[in-house]
């Protein structure tokens, strides 16, 4: 019982099919997952980007159903996206069901990317709402025999003016049946992706639903541990269970493999493909106990990998593959050169893991001629890409199917198991479960990466910045892209021999001071090892975000000591409009007092505190967080012990929300900002775990986070999952310096590397 | 060709006797493999982050270390087995109030423990609660939410 039809059960539980109309559900949420798998195929209309019918249907209840080709990590897009919809469709945000990242029945809006789910995610929803809610004024208009401009709609009842008694529902007017209404496609796919027919939007002034706190749908399901809620709970009957053997060391490739090794475990086999080996039984422990149990022999490479206490003059010294200025403004040496003082300083940050929750899970099924794959990944559309692309399939015999993942974050493990899990299927003839073990999700998943950072500043004499130099030297935020479409990006594709297509990219610091000569520019160095490599980046949440403004704003607090002022007022002097402002309204929650940053009476003391603060844009959202720390400087100990923060991206769909997501970003950024770093070796990766990767532990979470939303809903909505993790390391270690006069510029900051340092 | 064990277990109230091929078997995937639970949920297989937890005679113990032959007999109770939307415990209603989880991966270890810790201590400070809770992950960063949850909880009790 605890299989696909249980997965069928939740989903209609969900609401999708509330009221269901036939017609719709043949082309859009189909009645079981096995026949929509046929229905993918045999749809009466493949998805049209132009057409309000991919985005939007009403059932006959009145109810509405959201086609959204993005997902949710569990912040709650979903129910920002039914918001937005609702407000334009004048329905309850209840009678809104969301469908997320089924690439059957959703258009490709580039997954979960960059803080845009809302953003760019909601404009070709609000779009389609409001020109639903236009049709349907039309047809009402039509069925009522009044004009348009004499209806008045409510809760998806449309009335006549002055004679309340003529009505006609939603249901009534399309229940079950098509719009047929085109809309002006801007012809691009992905995040870019919008629609716009023409309808007019509702006025920010005029909005019931947006800035109100329904609360999340996929809340209670967990909470009561309700089948069918992750990926790894994916079951078919028959399903073979598998686990991946990575190599012991990076760029070991296998040259012969024992499978009399596990004989004795009743059904395991080996499935093997040049470099790539799993292992499949029809018991879970089975598959374990085999991929613990199989004798393998590699190869001997030799060591790959830099000596990692020497990662960062390694940095230094690699040649650069791609140097981009990204910001050249007036004359920054003639600037400098006329100083009254010059600050310099270099920062330091490693590579980081996603370490998700779980590792990734992935179910792959092939029938009747068409490949499903269910995925945690964040871009299932992608995914869908990579899994034809592997397997030598057209993309329209593949359907990808999202449900949530042991966490995400990112490009992290969940596109390796999905392209892992299909080639098992195809190679099986079975539907095959894969999930990794701990290694796969902390040593095997892509990295943040590590970077060091060279800044430099003239201020005159009054003590404002005249001149600024910053530029970041290190391994690119993407040596894979952030998304598995193309075999190259995966690490079955490169075992299998695809070269990695390394792509370069970095970035500078987002921010608004008001400098007149800025050069602003990065460089990036090649990969340590061009395939199959443990130590290859990818997107991890804000890429080069924390890194970046872990620098910079620690060298704008350099820069306020440099020139005697409090460190709030010095960013003031620089600052102006809604980034102004978000600093204030910091400082004011958190009672900040004004004085120069440094060691007060007690600085001797073994125990002592001190507050930062820091602030930074992400396209178009400013955040400022300030923190109150507290330093063992015995131990060198540092806990974050208060924040406040001040966030502004534009109009508040759901301040609840937002709220909760603005502290889970604190709190990893957090975990980051003093644990969090790889560990290896020259010949692989030694972080293994959660003891050879520490994050965060809940007796060093913060006492207090307080968070001032500044809400503009005439602003549209830029973004919240990111922006917030990239101030923290900064803040914290603006604090640090506070509280004890010594400056850190190297991140993590780990008592074991404190310790010492306040002596 | 294997031989199989026989071990009986009552999970949430029911009754059930597994045929194992190996009686070492973490619990874990007893509950999730052999009867099809979808819950506690593989963390780490290390009992280093707590995703797997379950009570074994009403204590929170972490099932993917648990040998099924060390919980003969045991009285197994998971999440789905604390409380139910028409019943909740009261945890999980503070979850659903606080709106606690993101992922919610996590959730098994949280809940689990902390019921174990009001069982023990109804009302604990706030230093309790982060100390009978040390070392459970979270990667969303909910704990502060946890905390305002296990709060609620102890009041609502």
């Amino acid at each position: 019982m605890k299989n696909i039809d249980m997965l069928r059960t939740d989903l209609t539980r969900r609401g999708i099919l509330k009221g269901g109309g036939a017609l719709v559900i043949s082309f859009t949420a189909p009645a079981s997952i096995a026949a929509a798998a046929t229905a993918a195929t045999a749809a009466p209309r493949a998805l049209d980007p132009a057409q309000l019918d991919s985005y939007l249907a009403i059932h006959r209840d009145g109810s509405a159903t959201v086609f959204f080709g993005k997902i949710d990590g569990g912040q709650g897009t979903d129910v920002g996206i039914a918001q937005i919809v609702a407000e334009e469709l004048d329905l309850p945000v209840d009678k809104v069901a969301v469908v997320m990242g089924d690439t059957a029945t959703t258009i490709n809006q580039g997954g979960a990317s960059g803080s845009f789910g809302i953003t760019w995610g909601g404009k070709p929803m609000r779009h389609a709402g409001a020109q639903a809610r236009q049709a349907l004024l039309e047809l009402a208009s039509k069925r009522l025999k009044t004009p348009v401009e004499k209806l008045v709609v409510s809760d998806g009842v449309i009335s006549v003016i002055d004679a309340p008694s003529k009505k006609v529902t939603y249901g009534q007017l399309v229940g079950g049946k098509f719009f047929n209404v085109s809309m002006k496609w801007n012809g691009k796919i992905g995040n870019d992706l919008d629609v716009d027919g023409g309808a007019p939007l509702k006025k920010p002034a005029d909005y019931k639903i947006v800035g109100k706190t329904p609360k999340r749908r996929d809340v209670k399901p967990k909470v009561f541990a309700q089948p069918a809620t992750y990926v790894t709970d994916m079951r078919i009957p028959g399903m073979l269970h598998a686990r991946v053997i990575r190599p012991p060391v990076a760029d070991a490739t296998p040259t012969a493999v024992d499978e009399s090794s596990i004989k004795n475990i009743p059904g395991a086999k080996v499935v093997q493909k040049d470099g790539y080996i799993a292992v499949v039984a029809p018991k879970e422990w089975n598959a374990v106990r085999a991929a613990q149990q199989l004798k393998v022999s590699w190869t001997q490479p030799a060591p790959a990998f830099p000596d990692p206490a020497q990662l960062y003059d390694y940095i230094r010294k690699a040649s650069v593959r791609q140097r981009k200025v990204e910001k050249n403004t007036g004359s920054v040496d003639q600037a400098m050169a006329g100083a009254a003082k010059v600050v310099e300083a270099d920062y330091e940050w490693p590579f980081q893991s996603h370490a998700s929750m779980g590792s990734a899970a992935a179910v792959a099924e092939m029938k009747d001629g068409v490949l499903t794959v269910w995925t945690g990944s964040q871009k299932p559309h992608y995914a869908r890409d990579g899994v034809a692309a592997l397997l030598k399939l057209p993309p329209e015999k593949v359907r990808a199917i999202w449900l949530t993942g042991p966490g995400s974050y990112g490009r992290n493990d969940a596109g390796d198991a999905a392209l892992e899990a299909a080639f098992l299927a195809h190679a099986t003839g079975k539907p095959v479960r894969i999930q990794g073990m701990r290694p796969e999700g902390i040593t095997w998943d892509t990295k943040g990466p590590a970077s060091v950072h060279h800044a430099k500043a003239g201020l005159d004499a009054s003590g404002k910045i005249i001149a600024y130099q910053f530029e970041s030297k290190g391994f690119s935020r993407l040596d894979l892209d952030s998304n598995e479409s193309n075999p190259a990006y995966s690490l079955i594709g490169q075992q299998w021999g695809v070269p990695l297509k390394p792509l370069d990219s970095f970035g500078t610091p987002d921010e608004a001071y008001n400098v007149p000569n800025r050069l602003m520019a990065w460089e990036t160095i090649a990969p340590p090892l061009d395939r199959v490599s443990p130590l290859r980046t990818s997107h991890l949440r804000d890429p080069v975000g924390p890194q970046i403004h872990f620098a910079s704003e620690s060298f704008i607090d350099e820069l306020a000591l440099a020139a005697k002022t409090d460190p709030v007022e010095f960013r003031l002097k620089h600052l102006s409009g809604r980034d102004a402002a978000a600093v204030k309204a910091a400082a004011e929650k958190f009672g900040w007092e004004t004085r120069v940053a440094g060691p007060k009476g007690d600085s001797k003391a073994d125990v002592v505190t001190g507050r930062g603060i820091a602030y930074a844009k992400r396209l178009g959202t400013i955040v400022v967080v300030a923190a109150e720390v507290e330093v063992d400087r015995r131990t060198g100990k540092v806990r974050a012990k208060r924040y406040a923060v001040a966030h502004d991206c534009g109009c508040v769909v759901n301040p609840a929300l937002l709220h909760n997501t603005i502290e889970g970003n604190i709190v990893q950024a957090t975990s980051r900002s003093l644990w969090e770093e790889v560990r290896f070796d020259r010949q692989k990766v030694t972080s293994v775990d959660w003891v050879t990767y520490p994050i965060l532990d809940i007796t060093e979470a913060p006492e207090k986070i307080e968070i001032v939303l500044l809400d503009h809903p005439e602003i549209p909505p830029t973004g919240a999952g990111e922006p917030s993790s990239r101030p923290v390391a900064g803040a914290i270690a603006n604090a640090i310096f506070d509280a004890t006069g010594v400056r850190i510029r190297r991140a993590p900051f780990r008592p074991d590397a404190l310790k010492g340092s306040f002596a | 060709n294997a031989m199989t064990t026989q071990i009986h277990l009552v999970v949430d109230g029911k009754s059930h006797t597994l045929s194992v091929d190996d009686p070492n078997m973490p619990l874990l995937y007893a509950l999730r493999d052999e009867l099809g639970m979808s819950n506690p949920h593989f963390g780490c297989g290390l009992a280093q982050c707590g995703a797997c937890t379950v009570h074994v005679n009403g204590q929170a113990a972490r099932s993917c270390v648990t040998p099924l032959s060390a919980v003969k007999d045991a009285k197994i109770t998971t999440l789905a087995g604390l409380g139910t939307p028409e019943h909740p415990h009261p945890l999980q209603a503070a979850y659903v109030e606080e709106q606690v989880p993101q992922c919610g991966y996590c959730i098994n270890g949280w809940i689990m423990t902390a019921a174990a810790l009001l069982k023990e201590n109804p009302h604990p400070t706030d230093e309790q609660i982060r100390k009978g809770l040390t070392g459970l992950k979270c990667r969303c960063g909910t704990h502060m939410a946890i905390i305002r949850a296990v709060k609620r909880a102890a009041s609502m009790a």
